[in-house]
């Protein structure tokens, strides 16, 4: 049966007709409809199922609001749950789903929860799923799971076919919906000269105006509206946007707005949605107002609609959801439904109005027209399954014990009044007061959001203010339940939150039960959760609870109004930030050489590093012994461009240094090289590197890869805020540099095949020197330093040409069959040679003294950072956990982070440990597991077996050692 | 999200340039200070429901540190200085005191 | 004697904007007092030390302000070895850094007319006063990026070199046709 009406519908076009599908039936709207306008223009008045007990939902709304109407958008890779019908703009070839019913729509086998309503009563879940504890995760949550959640979610192997985006946008005042009252604020603004950004949720202007026909300053609504959008859109400082939704005002002036760029045009080359990230000196409310329902039995059969609805549907669409509308109010404002169908030739037996007596305009004209008002009248049972087929009627103030008259109908507006649309006002801190004549929260000037100047910066106008142009009509009556004493029977189904299934006995329940404050309340019995929360339920719902506690409306008050105004896609908060951009991967300048290698990676920070080089059947455990054992018998490169190299020079770099590291650098001799390390205030080893000497007021300090940028800011902070008299700068020079390692016995006669403009001979360029040249025609500093034990030369050469520099390298190697090597096993060798490893050896808690390293930490220096912190008890205590080497007896690994249990348990309960794997390898130099590790008084108690956790879940026994496995005498490096 | 001004190099920006460094106007105590001295440095630090003087980088900017005054509660934001100052100015008091008459003043 | 290869090795790409590597150029930074760096700039190169987020622009050169204390020299790439060495010796005995830093970032030029409105798409800027001549360090998506206005239609963006792709992707990904936004008009 279509509703569709012969004529009308100010936002169609009849010349431009629409298929699409639900549930896979063929329909047909027209351009400009939504596609609730279309589906109920088609006849589909039953369009979903409710949360908990499935019953049968009709579209209530016309916008935003709208709880009931959520359907499945699109398929495949463009799939979208929980869209409201409402606010999606027909296109051909759109394809809609209906949610949560099984098998189908019409036949839902869930619905037998309806039946059941007694045993699902308030707080349910929380009753019920209590105990037996053991039942939680393998039973309950399985089953709450199950029944969770409204739509289905895209299938997790799909990737969203669209692109987004984000924009930051600067304005002095941005308005946040375009009714009259937002055109009005935006040209005055406009006006004023200032930067205005106009905002539209939806993709027409106008608001209520155009509907209800008023006149505006002298001009039909429809004629202003237009007008003023195109003088605003004329001027060049506006921004004029409609399909964007102003989603959250946040601290100082930050507001999001959401624009559905191409949600209507699929396929389009158009992003699908624009996230304005909009930095506003003043935001403007002119959100309007949404219609309350009202509370009486059957409220929530299909065709059920607010009044205001049912009116824009007639004037925008022309679709009447029924043949004969019945109105049920409490407020003049309804009547302006009434006599839009009664203008369209929609019959309406009668309004049903809850005042005493009724004497407005707006009903003196329905009666003019014929259409019979029912004063001191209450709607007490809506009849009908799938769709409403009458209304039973009794006194308004009864309990509805007594049916006066049954009302022939299929379908029937309510209004129950108005609610200001407060959420932008209310997202930042701005408080509400209750209006007691319109039974209202609107916003209390007085105390506004606060911006960063301590002034408030949101201002509400028209509607969303309280104000309502409301001349000539008479004062509504508040009406929270209907009828005012509703029997039990009647308010057991007397829905207050249709898409969560809350009814007014439920909310009476919990206020029984003890809940008091109205956001428990809401968590309790779920009233005003999900997609919608509680645009329409949570004036009526807090009016039941008041009322349950005995208490005023605004002692109670409401809940907290929390952004995004509706659901916003995740794609659109991704933005751009996606794929190949979903975050910064910072590259090398040899990056794509090992990636043409076959490279396995490994992120450090940002940076993607070789882990190893496996060549093709080649294991990553077999590629990375390869590599060392060719390091260690010939010769391998290693891309070390990551490692922090921060330039600190000045007149007081030298007293600057001695400051930063634990050990004396003012006394490094130009042209040297030093290891250091660096402590935070609290003594524990934060960083460490080599520091070169470059000359006599300048030092060049390498630090961990990840560490660079820290460093570099932690130097600057101690310059900038605590010696900010000393004469010293530091620059980051981390990426101008290539800095590649030759490691091994033939790396001297790699260099000496490139061709070094210098001597690269050990007596004249010894371990621990550095020095600066020519190697292959390229400039190059070089350092004699090794972290693998093996001669070594680490060059850096201009970024620009590390590339070239490794090509050098990797042919003059060729003949020593030299081999890149990776991270992986730069780590096998440091541990080898038992190196530390910032991050491995330490975790914000070792002090250098733990890791045998007092040689580093100067008794000379009066001061240096961590000093002090090192002095406390703690630190010097001598049960202190030290760093040892660690061999297990069958020379398997030890795993990574293994505790040494002890036998007892310590003060907090937990079993008593005596240390900790560290570092834990398969050395193919040594043909067997090494491990590092911090135990209790460990260098005090060499060769002694203990036990640690194995993987297997029982112990192994290691011995403990010396953690320099190779070469101690240092022979090897230094060559 | 804050909007803050750098008053190294005058950029107004949103906060995601910037990183904070907790409170300002610490006064550091290295070696041979007290224990208590020493904790009161490294650990004590105000959270108080109000005025707070804060230590802001604009980390994305000019990379330059500043102190700013601000209220934790309103998130008002009173002023902000050049780091190398011991003390809060006393025109950025002033401004506090007569925003916040209640405010016992800095230390 | 092996060329320098820029971290972007000539990409272009066009959309909304045209976006091209700039190429290997010559940088320097210089830290100190503004007006003792500037008078050696003055000596080696006839340029002044901008003002505050500024550019200075001139047949040798372009000097950005980073800085209370600090600028950066931008200038052909094979020169800035030797311009480093004469700011050096200009500076002598004052308390300067100078400083080569021509490979540790890339330089993306942007232009057409839909500049602004692709640039705000990934940088937190009010560019509707953004005049020739002016410059911001900031943020670009993730990663620090300095943009300055060469002319009404040109810019430059300038970020690190490990991270130039990313910087170069994420403009030519949301200056893909179809991202049209008409902000800056």
């Amino acid at each position: 049966m279509s509703h569709r009406l012969g004529t009308g519908g100010r936002l169609i076009d009849r010349a431009r007709p629409m298929d699409f599908t639900f549930n896979g039936k063929s329909m047909r709207g027209y351009a400009g409809d939504s596609l609730g306008a279309a589906l109920l223009g088609a006849g589909q008045v039953l369009v979903g199922r409710s949360f908990k007990y499935h019953r049968p939902r009709g579209i209530v709304a016309s916008g935003a609001e709208e709880p009931n109407a959520l359907v499945g958008l699109g398929e495949g890779q463009r799939f979208e749950p929980n869209q409201r019908v409402t606010t999606t703009e027909l296109f051909s070839g759109l394809k809609a789903v209906s949610q949560n019913h099984w098998p189908s729509l019409e036949f839902d086998v869930g619905a037998v929860n309806a039946k059941l309503w007694r045993f699902f009563p308030a707080g349910f879940y929380y009753k019920t799923f209590i105990s037996p504890r053991p039942l939680w995760k393998h039973v309950y949550e399985p089953i709450i799971r199950r029944s969770a959640g409204l739509g289905k979610a895209p299938d997790a192997e799909t990737r969203d076919a669209d692109r987004y985006e984000q924009l930051y946008a600067y304005c002095d005042v941005i308005v946040a919906g375009g009714g009259v009252a937002g055109l009005k604020a935006a040209r005055q603004a406009a006006d004023e000269g200032k930067r205005v950004i106009l905002t539209e949720q939806n993709p027409h202007f106008g608001g209520r105006a155009v509907v209800d026909g008023i006149e505006v300053e002298g001009q039909a609504a429809e004629d202003w509206v237009k007008a003023q959008v195109a003088a605003l859109q004329a001027m060049p400082n506006v921004t004029v946007l409609d399909r964007t939704m102003v989603s959250g005002v946040y601290d100082h002036g930050y507001v999001l707005a959401y624009q559905r760029v191409a949600d209507h045009t699929p396929g389009a080359e158009k992003p699908r949605h624009r996230l304005w990230r909009v930095r506003a000196g003043q935001v403007i409310s002119a959100t309007g107002a949404i219609e309350r329902p009202l509370s009486f039995a059957g409220n929530d059969i299909p065709g059920v609609m607010l009044a205001s609805a049912i009116r824009d549907f007639v004037v925008n669409y022309a679709v009447s959801p029924g043949k004969k509308v019945a109105i049920v109010t409490n407020n003049d404002d309804a009547y302006r439904t009434a006599l839009a169908l009664h203008a369209v030739g929609v019959t309406v037996p009668a309004v049903i109005d809850a005042r005493k007596e009724v004497t407005g305009d707006l009903p003196a004209k329905a009666r003019a027209a014929g259409i019979r008002v029912i004063e001191d009248c209450a709607v007490r049972y809506v009849e009908g399954g799938k769709s409403v087929t009458g209304v039973q009627l009794c006194r308004f103030n009864s309990d509805g014990g007594a049916v006066i008259e049954t009302l022939a109908c299929d379908a029937l507006g309510m209004s129950g009044g108005w609610s200001p649309v407060v959420h932008l006002w209310s997202h930042c801190g701005g408080k509400l007061t209750w209006d007691e004549g319109r039974a209202l929260f609107r916003p209390d000037a007085n105390r506004p959001p606060l911006g960063h100047d301590g002034q408030g910066f949101v201002t509400c106008v028209g509607a969303s203010n309280g104000e309502f142009d409301d001349e000539g009509e008479a004062a509504m009556l508040p009406v929270w339940l209907m009828p005012a004493q509703a029997s039990y029977e009647l308010r057991a189904k007397a829905w207050l939150d249709p898409q969560n299934d809350v009814k007014v006995s439920d909310v009476q329940l919990a206020a029984k039960e003890g809940y008091a404050s109205v956001e428990h309340t809401k968590r309790y019995t779920t009233l005003g959760m999900a997609t919608d929360q509680g645009k329409l339920s949570n004036i009526n719902g807090l009016a039941i609870l008041s009322d349950a506690l005995g208490q005023p409306i605004p002692q109670t008050g409401t809940t907290t109004f929390r952004p995004p105004y509706t659901p916003i896609s995740i794609g659109a908060i991704g933005g751009e930030a996606r794929g190949g951009i979903f975050q910064p991967l910072r590259k090398t300048p040899i990056y794509d050489w090992h990636m043409a290698q076959g490279a396995y990676w490994e992120p450090v920070g940002h940076w993607r590093r070789p882990y190893c080089y496996p060549k093709t059947g080649e294991t990553h455990g077999d590629a990375v012994k390869r590599e060392i054992n060719q390091v260690r018998k010939s010769v391998g490169l290693l891309d070390a461009s990551t490692l922090g190299k921060i330039i600190v020079k000045g007149p007081d770099a030298g007293r600057f240094m001695d400051m930063l590291y634990t050990n004396m650098m003012s006394n490094l001799k130009v042209g040297k090289c030093r290891y250091g390390l660096m402590c935070n205030e609290n003594g524990f080893l934060s960083d460490d590197g080599v520091v070169a000497r470059l000359s006599e007021d300048t030092f060049l300090c390498h630090t961990t890869s990840g560490g660079a940028d820290r460093i570099h800011g932690w130097m600057e902070d101690w310059l900038q805020c605590e010696w900010w008299d000393w004469k010293v700068h530091v620059v980051n020079l981390t990426e101008q540099y290539a800095q590649i390692a030759v490691v091994g016995p033939n790396a001297r006669k790699v260099i000496e095949k490139v061709g070094a403009d210098f001597d690269l001979s050990a007596e004249s360029f010894p371990f621990m020197d550095w020095k600066e040249g020519k190697i292959g025609g390229i400039e190059a500093r070089a350092f004699r330093i090794s972290f693998s034990g093996e001669l070594s030369y680490e060059i850096a050469v201009p970024a620009s040409k590390g590339q070239a520099f490794w090509d050098k390298l990797m042919a003059a190697g060729a003949e020593f069959g030299v081999m890149p090597y990776g991270t992986e096993a730069l780590h096998v060798m440091r541990a080898e040679k038992g190196f530390i490893m910032i991050g491995d050896e330490t975790d914000g808690t070792v002090i250098p003294q733990d890791l045998g390293l007092n040689w580093a930490i100067s008794k000379k220096k009066e001061d240096f950072l961590g000093k002090r912190g090192m002095e406390r008890e703690a630190m010097v205590s001598p049960d202190r956990w030290q760093l040892v080497g660690l061999e297990t007896l069958d020379g398997s690994v030890l795993p990574d982070g293994a505790l040494a249990p002890l036998p007892g348990k310590n003060d907090n309960g937990q079993q008593e440990t005596q240390g900790r794997v560290t570092s834990t390898y398969f050395s193919p130099t040594l043909g067997k597991g090494i491990a590092m590790g911090i135990v209790h008084n460990g260098p005090k108690r060499m060769g002694e077996v203990i036990q640690f956790q194995s993987a297997a879940g029982g112990t192994v026994a290691a011995r403990i050692v010396d953690p320099c496995f190779y070469d101690k005498a240092g022979e090897k490096q230094n060559v | 999200m804050l909007l803050l001004t750098c008053p190294c190099c005058g950029v107004s920006a949103e906060e995601t340039e910037f990183t904070n460094g907790g409170e300002a106007h610490l006064k550091r105590f290295g070696p041979g200070s007290s224990d208590a001295d020493y904790e009161a440095y490294m650990f004590a630090r105000k959270n108080p429901r109000g005025v707070h003087f804060e230590r802001w980088r604009h980390a994305y900017g000019c990379g330059k540190w500043f102190l700013m005054a601000r209220d934790t509660m309103t998130l008002e934001v009173y002023g902000a200085y050049k780091a190398q100052t011991t003390e809060p100015p006393a025109d950025i008091q002033a401004k506090i005191k007569a925003r916040r008459p209640e405010w016992e003043g800095y230390k | 004697m092996s060329d320098a290869v820029s971290a972007l090795n000539g990409q272009r790409a066009s959309g909304l904007v045209d976006l091209a590597d700039a190429g290997p150029m010559g940088m320097i930074t210089l830290r100190g007092d503004l007006g003792l760096l500037g008078g050696a700039l003055g000596s080696v190169l006839g340029l002044s030390a901008p003002e505050l987020r500024r550019v200075v622009s001139g047949e040798k050169g372009q000097v950005l302000w980073m800085s209370p204390d600090e600028l950066l020299v931008v200038l052909p790439y094979a020169e800035a070895p030797g311009v480093a060495a004469a700011l050096e010796a200009a500076l002598a005995g004052q308390f300067a850094t100078v400083a080569v830093v021509s490979d540790a970032r890339a330089l993306i030029r942007v232009s057409g007319a839909q500049a602004r409105d692709v640039l705000a798409k990934l940088m937190p800027i009010d560019f509707a006063d953004f005049a020739v001549g002016e410059l911001r360090r900031s943020r670009l998506a993730q990663v620090a990026a300095a943009v300055w206005r060469d002319s009404a239609d040109e810019w430059s963006v300038v970020c690190f070199r490990s991270v130039a792709g990313y910087a170069f992707e994420a403009l030519a990904t949301v200056a893909q046709p179809g991202g049209e936004v008409g902000l800056y008009h």
